[in-house]
This record gives C-alpha cells, sequence and structure tokens, in this order.
C-alpha cells in the first residue's frame, strides 16, 4: 500500500513533496507512526482548511444561542457564517430563566473604508448601543475579523466599557483569520475566553445526582438533542453542551457538573483540559456515533459513576434502543457490508465515523483531518513530544489554578486506577490511527490534487467530506456525502442516528441515477455495420 | 420565527442585521471561473478562499475551485508577496491553468500589497499569465467584486489591433449559466457575433459524466479577452454591475458601449433585442417573437392572479430592478426593492420604473438590509417576496409565499440552470410568480372556496 502514497506525492515539485510526505502515512508502515499536523498550509496548494475566526465564531460560538455575537469587520465574515453550519437551536426557558436564540440573525459591523482607516472602535461601540436597543441580549460576543487586528481596533476595551455600560456579558474573542494555521486557532481562543469570562460564573446546581457536560457537540442536524435525551433516558442530567443547541445561561454553570464527556476532542480540549486543572472535573471522551461506540460511551458514564444501580440502568436503555434499531441495522448492514470508504472531516468526525462505518462492515481505506494536531492522530501521550512553532506560540495558551470555592476531586486514585483497568482512562484520548487497520492510509490536510490523485487509486464506494469537495468527487462517480452538514439529513448520533445513516448511505449508492450516466448510444459498439471502402 | 424584529423602525447607522449583499471576493471568484481554464486566487487568509468556495458551490451545487495565498500571522506583518510567488509556482505546477486571476482581501489590502509590483516581479511561462484585481471587502459588496475581476481581465489583456473583429462585447451581469446560456442563444439567433464576459456555462453547470474536469469546457477563452479590443461595441447588461466594465474597455481600447438594465421582463428584453438588431442589421426571427408572443399570451392569462398583488424584491440591484420592472408588467406593485449593495444608481432607477407605471407608496433603499425589509413589511404587509434564499425567515414568520430568483439561492436546486432573462426567462418568472400565488390561494382559501378550475 506504502507504493499508494509514493505514487501520488511523487508527483509533487521537491519542495512541496518535502512538505507533503510528512503529512501522509500509510498505517502500519513506518515504525512510529507519526505525522506532521496543525503546521501551515502550502500557499497555492487548494486545501480545504479555512480559517481562526471560522474556528472560533463558526463552531465553537455560533451555536450560543443567547450570545448575540456581532462580528466586527466587513460584511462577509458574518453573512457566510449565517445559518449555514447546521446547528440547531430554539429559545426555551429553564428554571425561570430564558434563553434567547439568535440563531436566525446576522450581525456585522460591516465595516466600510472609512473604519478600516480611521479606526472601527466608534462604529462597533455603536452597534452594541444599538443591539441593546433593539434585542437587549443577556451576552454580547465581539469576534474580530482580519483587518481589525491590523488597525489595531482594541475590541475588549469596548467590551469592558459594554459590560459596564449595559450591566450585560459582554466578551471579546480576537479570532483574525490570518491567527494560527487553521480553525484550530480559532477553536483555541474561543475555549480561552470561555474559561476566562463565562464558565464558573453561574450557581445553578444540578438537581440530579449525576451531571455531564457534553463537550464538543455542535448539534449538528439535531446529534446534541439525540444523545440529550439518551443521557436523560439512563438518569443523568446535562448541564450544558459546548455549544450545540447550548446557551450562555447553561455554559455558566457548567463548572457544577460531575464529569465532563469530551465529543469532538480538537475544538474544546482546551475546556476540558482547564476545567480539569480549575475545578477537579475529570474528563472522558466519547462518542456517541455509531451504535458499538454509543453503548461503550454510556457503559463508560455508568463506570464512572460507579452506581450499580445506574449502570443496570443504563444496560437496560442500551438493550431498548439495540433493539429498537436491530432489524433496521441488520437490514442495512446487510446492503452495505464489504464496501470501502474515504473520510475526510475536520478534528474528530473522521475517527468517529469509521466505527459507525465498522457497524455496517464498511472499511475505511482513507482517513484524514482538516485541522487536527498530532494527539488527534497519535493520542494525547504525544503532546510532551509536539513542538511548537511560531504559529502556535502566537496563540496564547491559558493557564489556570485550582478554583478555591469549586475545586474538588471525584476519584481517588485508586478509583482512577480501577477504571483504567476497565479500559476507561481519564482525561485521555487515544486519537484516531490506533483504531486503523494496516495499510489504510492517513492524510492531514488533505488537498484537491490529493483527493483527486488517491480516490483514482483507491476507489472508496463512499466518499464523505465536505461542501467544497462533495461535488468533485460525485462528477468523478464516487458517491459523495457531507460529513460536516449531513447533507442536510440527520441526526446521525446516537441508536437511532445510525440507522438514519445508513439509510443515507444506502439512499446515495443505489439512487437509479447512478445507473443513468452512460447514455445508451456510448454503450452501443461505435463500429458497426459500414466496412471501410464503401463510401 | 424571527421573533425579535420589532414593528417599530429605529434609526441604525452602525449595527448591519441580516445582510442583503456579502463582500467583494466572492464576486470576483465567480467571474474569474467565466473564463476558460483560468483559476480563481485568493490573496488573502485560508478562510475567504474557503468561504467563497462553500458559498458558490452551496449556490450552485457543482464543484468551484480556488486556491489561497494562505496568509499567517508573518505574512499580515511582512506582506504577502512571498505567499503569492508560492502560490503561482505551485498552481501551475500542480493545476496547471492558463491563467491565475488574483483578486485582494480585506486583508491583504488593510497591509497594502502592491499586486502590481508583485504579479511584474514574478514572471511566467510564456502562454501563462497572472492577472489582478482590488476587491477590499470593505467596500462595495459582491456586485462591486464581480465588475473589478471583469475589469481586471480587460485591464491585463485586451488590446485593440488595426483590425474590428465584427463581434460586440457582452457583459452579462450578475447571473446564472442559465442565463448566459440564453443571452447566447439570443445573440445566435439575431446573427450576432459575440464575445461574453464572464461566461459561467459550461463551467457551472457540467454535465455528469463519470469523470471530473477541473477545468471544464465552458468559459470565456484568453483569446477572446485580447480581442475585445477590437470590438465593433459593448453591450453591459445589467448597469449596476456591467458599465464600469463597459467604461474600464472604452478607456483602454475605445471601445463604444451601451448599457442596459438586465433583459428581463418584455420591455428590458425588446430593448437588449433591438439593440442586437442595430448592431446585426438582421430582422428578428420567429422564433424569437414567437416566444415573445407566448409570454405576453401568459401575462394576458395570469393577470387575474398577478394584477394589484403587492410584492417585495430583494436581492442585487440589477436583478431587483428586472425583476421589479417584469412585476410592473404583470401589473403587480412592487411595494418594497431593497439591495444591500451601496449605490445610488438603484434608487434613481427605482424611481424611474414607478414613474414610469404611475405607481406610488413604494418604498426602495439601496444599502439596506433584510432586518428593514422585515420591518416594513410588518408595518405593511405584501402578498409576495421575491428574493434569494434568506428572505424565507421573513417569509415563515409573516406567511407570506416567497420565490427565489437571484442570489444566493442556497436551499434549492436547478435554479441556476433556467434562465430569468430573455422571453423565455420571463416565462419562468411568470410561472413560479402565480403558481406560488396560486399555490397559495389553494392552500389558504377557505374549504368551500377550493377551486378546480382556476
Amino acid at each position: 500500500m506504502s507504493s499508494v502514497r509514493d505514487h501520488v506525492l511523487d508527483q509533487y515539485s521537491s519542495r512541496v513533496y518535502k512538505n507533503r510526505k510528512e503529512h501522509v502515512i500509510t498505517v502500519g508502515d513506518n515504525e512510529t507512526d507519526v505525522i506532521a499536523a496543525n503546521t501551515r498550509t502550502i500557499p497555492g496548494i487548494m486545501t480545504q482548511r479555512g480559517c481562526c475566526y471560522a474556528g472560533c465564531k463558526g463552531v465553537v460560538l455560533g451555536p450560543i444561542k443567547d450570545a448575540l455575537i456581532i462580528v466586527h469587520g466587513p460584511i462577509g465574515c458574518s453573512y457566510y457564517a449565517w445559518g449555514t453550519r447546521r446547528h440547531k437551536a430554539f429559545a426555551d426557558e429553564r428554571d425561570g430563566e430564558n434563553a434567547d436564540c439568535y440563531l436566525e440573525y446576522c450581525f456585522s459591523t460591516d465595516m466600510q473604508e472609512a473604519d478600516i482607516v480611521f479606526g472601527g472602535e466608534k462604529k462597533l461601540r455603536k452597534s452594541i448601543t444599538e443591539a441593546m436597543g433593539i434585542f437587549h441580549p443577556t451576552a454580547i460576543f465581539i469576534c474580530s475579523t482580519c483587518p481589525v487586528g491590523l488597525i489595531g481596533d482594541d475590541i475588549h476595551a469596548v467590551a469592558k466599557w459594554a459590560t459596564e455600560e449595559y450591566n450585560i456579558k459582554c466578551i471579546g474573542f480576537s479570532c483574525e483569520g490570518y491567527k494560527g494555521v487553521s480553525q484550530s486557532a480559532g477553536h483555541h481562543i474561543a475555549n480561552n475566553q470561555l474559561i476566562r469570562y463565562v464558565i464558573g460564573t453561574g450557581d445553578r446546581a444540578p438537581k440530579q445526582k449525576y451531571s455531564v457536560n457534553i463537550l464538543g457537540e455542535y448539534n449538528i442536524g439535531g446529534d446534541g438533542w439525540e444523545v440529550e435525551k439518551l443521557l436523560k433516558r439512563c438518569g443523568i442530567e446535562v448541564v450544558s453542551v459546548f455549544t450545540g443547541g447550548s446557551s450562555y445561561r447553561d455554559i455558566k454553570n457548567s463548572h457544577l457538573a460531575t464529569l465532563n464527556l469530551v465529543q469532538c476532542h480538537r475544538s474544546i480540549n482546551y475546556v476540558a483540559e482547564m476545567m480539569y486543572e480549575k475545578y477537579g472535573i475529570d474528563w472522558i471522551k466519547v462518542n456517541f456515533i455509531g451504535i458499538q461506540s454509543s453503548k461503550e460511551s454510556l457503559r463508560s458514564i455508568g463506570e464512572y459513576f460507579g452506581d450499580e444501580a445506574l449502570k443496570a440502568r443504563i444496560d437496560e436503555v442500551i438493550a431498548d434502543e439495540i433493539s429498537n434499531v436491530f432489524d433496521e441495522m441488520q437490514y442495512f448492514k446487510s446492503k452495505l457490508k464489504g464496501k470501502t470508504a474515504a473520510l475526510y472531516v475536520g478534528g474528530s468526525r473522521s475517527h468517529h465515523y469509521q466505527l459507525l462505518l465498522k457497524d455496517f462492515g464498511i472499511s475505511t481505506v482513507l482517513a484524514g483531518f482538516e485541522f487536527a494536531h498530532r494527539d488527534d492522530y497519535e493520542g494525547r501521550e504525544v503532546i510532551p513530544t509536539i513542538k511548537v512553532d511560531a504559529d502556535s506560540k502566537n496563540i496564547e495558551s491559558l493557564t489556570v489554578e485550582p478554583d478555591p470555592k469549586f475545586y474538588r476531586v471525584n476519584l481517588s486514585d485508586e478509583q482512577k486506577k480501577d477504571l483504567e483497568e476497565k479500559g476507561i482512562k481519564l482525561n485521555y484520548y487515544e486519537g484516531m490511527m490506533k483504531g486503523m487497520d494496516a495499510g489504510s492510509i492517513i492524510t492531514d490536510d488533505l488537498n484537491h490534487f490529493e483527493t483527486e490523485e488517491f480516490l483514482k487509486i483507491l476507489k472508496p464506494d463512499v466518499f464523505l467530506s465536505g461542501i467544497k469537495d462533495k461535488f468533485v468527487v460525485q462528477k468523478s462517480g464516487i458517491m459523495a456525502r457531507q460529513l460536516h452538514s449531513y447533507d442536510y439529513s440527520g441526526p446521525y448520533a446516537g441508536f437511532h442516528g445510525a440507522v438514519l445513516f445508513g439509510r443515507d448511505l444506502f439512499m446515495g449508492l443505489s439512487t437509479p441515477a447512478w445507473g443513468l450516466v452512460k447514455a445508451p448510444w456510448k454503450k452501443v459498439p461505435s463500429l458497426e455495420g459500414t466496412l471501410g471502402g464503401e463510401e | 420565527m424571527l421573533d425579535y424584529t420589532p414593528k417599530e423602525i429605529t434609526e441604525r447607522t452602525a449595527l448591519r442585521i441580516n445582510p442583503c449583499k456579502t463582500c467583494q471576493p466572492v464576486g470576483a471568484m465567480y467571474a474569474a471561473l467565466g473564463v476558460h481554464k483560468c483559476l480563481p486566487h485568493s490573496h488573502g487568509s485560508q478562510g475567504c478562499c474557503a468561504f467563497h468556495r462553500m458559498f458558490l458551490t452551496r449556490h450552485f451545487k457543482e464543484p468551484v475551485v480556488a486556491t489561497s495565498s494562505s496568509f499567517t500571522e508573518g505574512s499580515s506583518v511582512f506582506g504577502g508577496g512571498s505567499n503569492l510567488k508560492t502560490a503561482v509556482k505551485n498552481i501551475f505546477d500542480l493545476y496547471n491553468p492558463d491563467m491565475i486571476a488574483v483578486h485582494t482581501t480585506c486583508l491583504s489590502e488593510t497591509i497594502g500589497d502592491d499586486l502590481n509590483a508583485l504579479i511584474q516581479d514574478n514572471p511566467v511561462a510564456e502562454g501563462k499569465y497572472v492577472v489582478h484585481c482590488n476587491t477590499p471587502s470593505y467596500k462595495g459588496s459582491h456586485i462591486l467584486g464581480f465588475t473589478n475581476m471583469v475589469s481586471g481581465f480587460i485591464n491585463y489583456l485586451s488590446v485593440k489591433t488595426d483590425t474590428p473583429n465584427g463581434k460586440i462585447c457582452l457583459m452579462p451581469g450578475f447571473v446564472n449559466p442559465g442565463d448566459m446560456r440564453e443571452y447566447k442563444r439570443l445573440m445566435k439567433a439575431m446573427k450576432v457575433e459575440f464575445t461574453m464576459l464572464p461566461d459561467t456555462s459550461g463551467v457551472l453547470d457540467t454535465p455528469m459524466t463519470g469523470k471530473y474536469n477541473m477545468f471544464p469546457d465552458g468559459g470565456t477563452k484568453i483569446d477572446d479577452i485580447k480581442g475585445l479590443g477590437d470590438c465593433i461595441k459593448t453591450v453591459a447588461l445589467g448597469i449596476q454591475t456591467s458599465e464600469a466594465s463597459a467604461e474600464t474597455l472604452k478607456k483602454k481600447c475605445g471601445v463604444d458601449y451601451k448599457e442596459l438594465p438586465l433583459p428581463m421582463g418584455v420591455e428590458a428584453t425588446d430593448e437588449f433585442i433591438m439593440t442586437l438588431g442595430d448592431i446585426s442589421k438582421e430582422e428578428v426571427p420567429f422564433e424569437i417573437e414567437e416566444q415573445r408572443g407566448q409570454l405576453v399570451d401568459i401575462m394576458l392569462d395570469i393577470h387575474p392572479y398577478t394584477y394589484g398583488k403587492k410584492v417585495a424584491i430583494y436581492g442585487d440591484p440589477d436583478t431587483v430592478l428586472g425583476i421589479a420592472a417584469f412585476a410592473l408588467e404583470l401589473g403587480m406593485i412592487p411595494k418594497y426593492m431593497l439591495t444591500g449593495t451601496p449605490g445610488a444608481q438603484f434608487e434613481r432607477s427605482a424611481a424611474e420604473l414607478l414613474a414610469k407605471y404611475a405607481v406610488e407608496d413604494c418604498t426602495y433603499k439601496a444599502d439596506a438590509d433584510l432586518f428593514l425589509l422585515h420591518q416594513w413589511i410588518k408595518n405593511e404587509g405584501v402578498d409576495l417576496l421575491i428574493g434569494g434564499t434568506y428572505g424565507k425567515h421573513i417569509a415563515r414568520a409573516e406567511g407570506i409565499p416567497l420565490v427565489r430568483m437571484g442570489f444566493p439561492i442556497i436551499d434549492r436546486y436547478i435554479h441556476s440552470y433556467m434562465p430569468l432573462v430573455g422571453y423565455k426567462g420571463g416565462i419562468r418568472m411568470a410561472e413560479l410568480i402565480v403558481n406560488a400565488l396560486m399555490d397559495y390561494q389553494d392552500s389558504h382559501c377557505e374549504e368551500k372556496d377550493v377551486e378546480v378550475v382556476m
């Protein structure tokens, strides 16, 4: 299989080759399986990556429904993030406290040339005043775009002013697009400010004995609601979700939960780690994508709390959920078994969905992350060995101290050891690579050229990625579905979601149009009837 | 749905809410895709390029390729010259287009990268081109970006020789591939030789063959862009979008131009056809006359359902004006006309249209947003909304049927294949409008009033 990798990489010029060879590996081929990640994309290479702003506003903050997010910059940045990510939410009331939902709205300072030349702070302040007058939000977030950092607008000073002037929570996020090397920098910036200004500021204690936060669940297509439903059935209270369908109202109380569940490791691991340091809250890596994964995730939660009644309840829920979907899963498995897939998604889904594909007997021949770090591939144990480069250094790494009031230790070292023996490692993510078959290919920051070339050779039945490569792949005759937006379907999480995913894959593979691609006259032998010299 | 939008309109001078425009670079990217074997290149941080590709892909449901200079914090301080140099080399190595069309972003504009100098300092192989245009996102809208890219191609490539080529230069305006195909059909029928710049047909509406082709057959040929200097005339469709580019060609090569509104509805299409006829000195063929007659016939047939109906139209300036002109021909009242794109011409043209039909009490505004449109509607309702996807929340909140026309339409399919221009486009607009109104009647009238024959 390494010849596949070489065949693709050998087509590069020497300088590009030198860079890309570090980002593409064949599983099991190297002794160490080290992959380069979270480094600069080479200009002109046609990456699918986005920017820091996309990671901060688009990914982490955007779903927080009751925060009125003003994007400070020219109009485009806010416009492109307007309702385009399918993080569902609605306004609701809980314990007498309302959480508004501003997701149908798009706010921007729409900077003009004069604002660039003379500074945009005045317009930003005025925008906040106008937003207060119309919407009366409890929280306003300000997100910076490229020119803001360059001209030196101090959004944090404006945020401070607004907080005092209007007695609201106003937070600045300096997530200019040029920072870092991908969306990843933006995740980190958003995580830092949430820890600094939001988490720990509420006092609504959980009502149930067992309570969790779900971290890195963005409720795409309603995934988060599916997970919440499952946890509720088991008797586990969800204090907050970071950040799908969630609210400032809930997130500020998240420090009062007992356990953090981490779904998307990349985008939220900083919050998980900092909550561990500051509040002593352990986190476990979960994955609610796939039957087997959902089952294991629920059981890990039961083991963490160690309550036999809870564990029994969880087993009951699992058995019931599985019995509900068993026939359909078997049916789709019979249709999909033996197929192959390639995945290229953000920072976790390429891993999570391999496990769901496995539920259907589909094997993965290629997988890559768009903005992951080495730990997402190789496991958190490699973090101490990751070289911090100039781009990462520019992103603030926040240090937190144990909180004098709220820090507590939930499990003794002995209990933790017990858990580890059961295969549940706290505050740890094993990464994608360990679960992949030898010979399969991993590509970090898979670009347009590599997508085309790898697919030509590997010919997977299914390609799962984003909107920018979907139609490239579909045009070349391979079924392609978006795993960022689920092609407007979903939820895919949990037991019921797995069935929907199987249904969608089967639909994609068997839609009759595939059989009509070739016109009948193209199938008929072209040399028919006439012989040479008859003219 | 949009529950926080109050009826009472307060003055806003800073906060933009629910915009009806986006930024220049996406328009430039769209224009550059309409040149054969041309790869659009975004000189800025990666996010811009990713967003624009995403957005265009969602509108066309087609592959949209473009590259980025992938600025880092360092390039933002020291300039993006070396990023562009690396990008150009890699693009020709890997993707081998004939031309790279660079557009700037608010990032590279704010730091003041001099693209003229950067491109001049980086010679490329014989027969290959790197061109650019400036598209600062903090000025104008995606419409200006489109205009600037078209002008950029002319500035770099078009030359005047001593031999006129007998062709016209057609500037299509910011329209879909389906519209561009219709222009070409009409020009062919009118026996007018032409170069259309840009031409996204055959690029963003390619057939399924089982083989992906990064540079499909469509798009204006580079040689034809060079030859624009020898055209006998420019016909610039969509005044706000196309006039500036026509002016650029006039200044550079002395090609005279005629600017026309987008040929939407009967009279605007008549004007386009007459202009073509003036140039070719050909009679209007039966096939066109027949289609015109069909459209007018349809308009007479459906007038009981359209006459006097109030409609709110929003979107890009030339498109809104084109739809409004047709709405007026149908006897409808364009109660609100709104664009997010700034520019005085929109309001001037809107006023002229209304005056022509002596229709009063209508409101129109450029440089406005959909939040304001919704507030207008809350104060005085309409029977129909016409515009892009982002009006769907208003439509639902107020229970008004929505007809999707223009840009962007990211929640429906096929629209980009179907023209809105020409008489054929008029027939389609008529069908969409009357069906929306009649479907609404069918689903909202009392049961006893449901009609079988309408």
